[in-house]
């Protein structure tokens, strides 16, 4: 364990960096702290810490395997939507044993059941639970469900798509296409997940309605630093070594690694379903602090967000992706919730929370083009002793070197 | 010497155009052989098909003890079960340094699981150094291998095939862009590897293949010209029309 930190030492940096943040953040924090910080905004950084994560698991696919997934929101959504579905029953079942309480005959368990049927599936016209809903009403299965369903998901998406050698921009828009539908399918009020309403209050946890927010803010920002840590050691231990060689090997040159006597399907099988699940843990983080997630959550865009943070952060190292991801989310939601203040160019004003995106948009261009190694690049300025060349290819036969034209014989 | 791998009948065509027609070759273990032929006759679609890339229309592609087809399996299993291939243009993992490349290629288990929860051994870098030696790169172990000389890239590529400890080794044109002591040394290496594998070489350049003093194979339109020894196929006269006399 020493040599893979010797051997990796950017791991014990993000991990000091992070542990450092965590410090920083809990001595402002008001639960824990001074209170310099909002309880909104501590929400805010614990929600970012699950985006790293998700950019980190993004890298691992993109940066390191080469597969331009543009479907790992999907996987992140189901995360959120498969604990909020705990996080809703529970805690409607709370309320509904409350009021029933005062009732002259105690209620049977399948009123109680039904009567939480009603309350959740009201607002779409229903009081039945869909079959969906089988093990909402228990915390460890659903935990489960939150590792098994993105999983799963990942798991035959990945071997229906690798298996026929797709590849390229024609697995990125299979993978656009997965998301959409699914996003599509939630939007159904038949598909059982309340349709465009979402799961919603989940900020709420069952039980706890004692505890202040700003207290469970500070409880999911450690428990997303915690994920986040763990998610980018597993990270980092899975691309180091001779799996790290392999992965790469299959992102510069799949048919060579084929060769080699790789399969190489079984590895991007294998990342895929790897960063699906850790995505889906993600998310399940994610959405308690957000509060809410609908269908709108899984749409292609947020996927198509997700690359452009890796790509703005750097590929191929997963602190890049982690800072990328940080650093446009965070600018991203100073600028949409109008920390910027607006331009005032006399003819025209321009309004941050408009022109955000194109701004983001440019930028993006901007990296791609000018500083392809993105955010973390900076960090070769003075670290990296051996950086990797920047022109890969033929360099042409040695001089000297003895050439002879197909077809001719010796002079 | 036993038969290792058999090819009977093959014919591969790429819209109407016939790569390969009814070729049959056979090869034994241990035995070295060249191909030589012009463009066009279907060289580097012969590789293919031996290596699961190219499927062929008809035809019988047999290997080993057991005469299993090879037409049934894939790339990876076809490479695992003993062929390995260089390819013509030099083809390493450039962002990676020397001996990554030549880990990846050493023989060892090649599952996911294997390998994530894969630790370096002795063994594996002792024979990694071995390798290293042979190859001329043992200074260059550390070093990006997008940095080496065509040359070297060449030699790591041959070095990845060892690694690999194939019973038969598919080499295409593994002279060019050597000089021409390097071309000596893989002369000698190639007939060393042939005294325990089965050696196949592609190659244009005649004193190379003089070198080699081996069996030789004419292929031209996708089926075998001539075979035999250099001189006995240089003295065919539709080996002279097709090839050498232009």
């Amino acid at each position: 364990m020493s040599s893979f930190f010797a051997q990796n030492k950017s791991v014990a940096w993000f991990l000091l960096a992070l542990a450092l943040f965590v410090l920083l953040v809990t001595v402002l924090a008001p639960a824990t702290g001074t209170g310099f910080l909002s309880t909104s905004f501590v929400k805010t950084l614990g929600k970012t810490l699950c985006l790293m994560l998700v950019a980190v698991a993004m890298d691992v696919v993109w940066g390191y395997t080469g597969i331009l997934s543009l479907g790992h929101m999907a996987f992140f959504g189901l995360g959120g939507y498969m604990i909020g579905m705990w996080l809703m029953y529970a805690r409607t079942e709370l309320i509904i044993a409350e009021s029933l309480r005062a009732a002259p005959i105690p209620p049977t368990p399948e009123e109680i059941h039904d009567a939480i049927g009603q309350q959740i599936f009201g607002v779409v016209g229903s009081a039945d639970f869909p079959w969906l809903w089988g093990f909402a009403h228990s915390f460890p299965l659903q935990l489960a469900m939150v590792v098994l369903v993105p999983g799963i998901l990942a798991l035959v998406f990945g071997w229906l798509a690798f298996r026929s050698r797709v590849t390229g921009v024609y697995l990125s828009i299979l993978t656009q296409a997965m998301t959409l539908a699914l996003s599509l399918y939630l939007f159904q009020n038949e598909a059982g997940l309340r349709g465009n309403n979402g799961l919603s209050g989940l900020q709420n946890l069952p039980g706890l309605d004692a505890v202040p927010q700003s207290t469970i803010s500070i409880w999911f920002f450690w428990g997303s630093a915690a994920a986040l840590g763990l998610g980018y050691l597993l990270f980092a231990w899975v691309v180091s070594g001779k799996m790290g060689s392999v992965i790469r090997g299959i992102r510069d040159n799949e048919n060579r690694v084929r060769f080699l006597g790789y399969h190489v399907e079984s590895y991007k099988l294998f990342i895929f379903t790897l960063t699906g699940i850790v995505s889906g843990l993600a998310g399940a983080l994610y959405y308690p602090q957000a509060g809410i997630i609908n269908p709108a959550e899984i749409a292609p865009i947020a996927s198509i967000y997700l690359a452009v943070w890796v790509a703005i952060g750097g590929r191929g190292r997963l602190y890049g992706a982690a800072l990328g991801a940080a650093v446009v989310s965070l600018l991203s939601s100073w600028f949409t919730g109008g920390g910027a203040p607006n331009v005032n160019l006399g003819v025209y004003t321009i309004n941050w929370t408009d022109w955000w995106l194109v701004l983001l948009g440019l930028s993006f261009v901007a990296v791609t083009l000018l500083a392809p190694k993105g955010i973390g690049g900076i960090f070769d300025l003075f670290t990296r002793r051996h950086p990797v060349p920047e022109r890969v290819g033929d360099f042409g036969p040695d001089m000297g070197a003895h050439r002879t034209v197909e077809g001719e014989e010796e002079k | 010497m036993k038969t290792l791998l058999e090819m009977s009948g093959v014919s591969v065509s790429f819209d109407g155009f016939k790569a390969i027609n009814n070729l049959s070759f056979r090869i034994g273990e241990p035995e070295l052989r060249a191909i030589i032929g012009p463009n066009g006759a279907g060289k580097t679609t012969f590789m293919d098909i031996i290596t699961g890339k190219t499927r062929p229309d008809e035809g019988r592609v047999l290997w080993g003890e057991k005469s299993v087809s090879l037409l049934k399996m894939s790339e990876s299993q076809i490479a695992r079960s003993g062929v390995g291939r260089k390819f013509q243009k030099p083809t390493v993992f450039e962002a990676q340094t020397v001996r990554e490349n030549l880990a990846m290629a050493l023989k060892n288990k090649r599952g996911p699981f294997d390998v994530l929860f894969y630790n370096k051994t002795r063994a594996g870098a002792e024979r990694i150094e071995e390798i290293a030696a042979e190859i001329g790169l043992s200074d260059q172990l550390g070093r990006v291998s997008g940095e080496l000389s065509h040359g070297q890239k060449q030699w790591l590529e041959i070095g990845m095939l060892l690694a690999q400890d194939p019973r038969l080794l598919l080499v295409d044109e593994p002279a060019a862009g050597m000089t021409p002591a390097e071309r000596e040394h893989t002369t000698d290496l190639l007939r060393r590897a042939a005294q325990k594998h089965a050696v196949v070489v592609v190659e244009h350049d005649m004193e190379f293949v003089r070198r080699l003093d081996c069996k030789v194979t004419v292929l031209c339109e996708g089926s075998v010209l001539a075979e035999g020894s250099l001189d006995h196929v240089t003295a065919n006269q539709d080996v002279i029309d097709v090839y050498l006399g232009r």
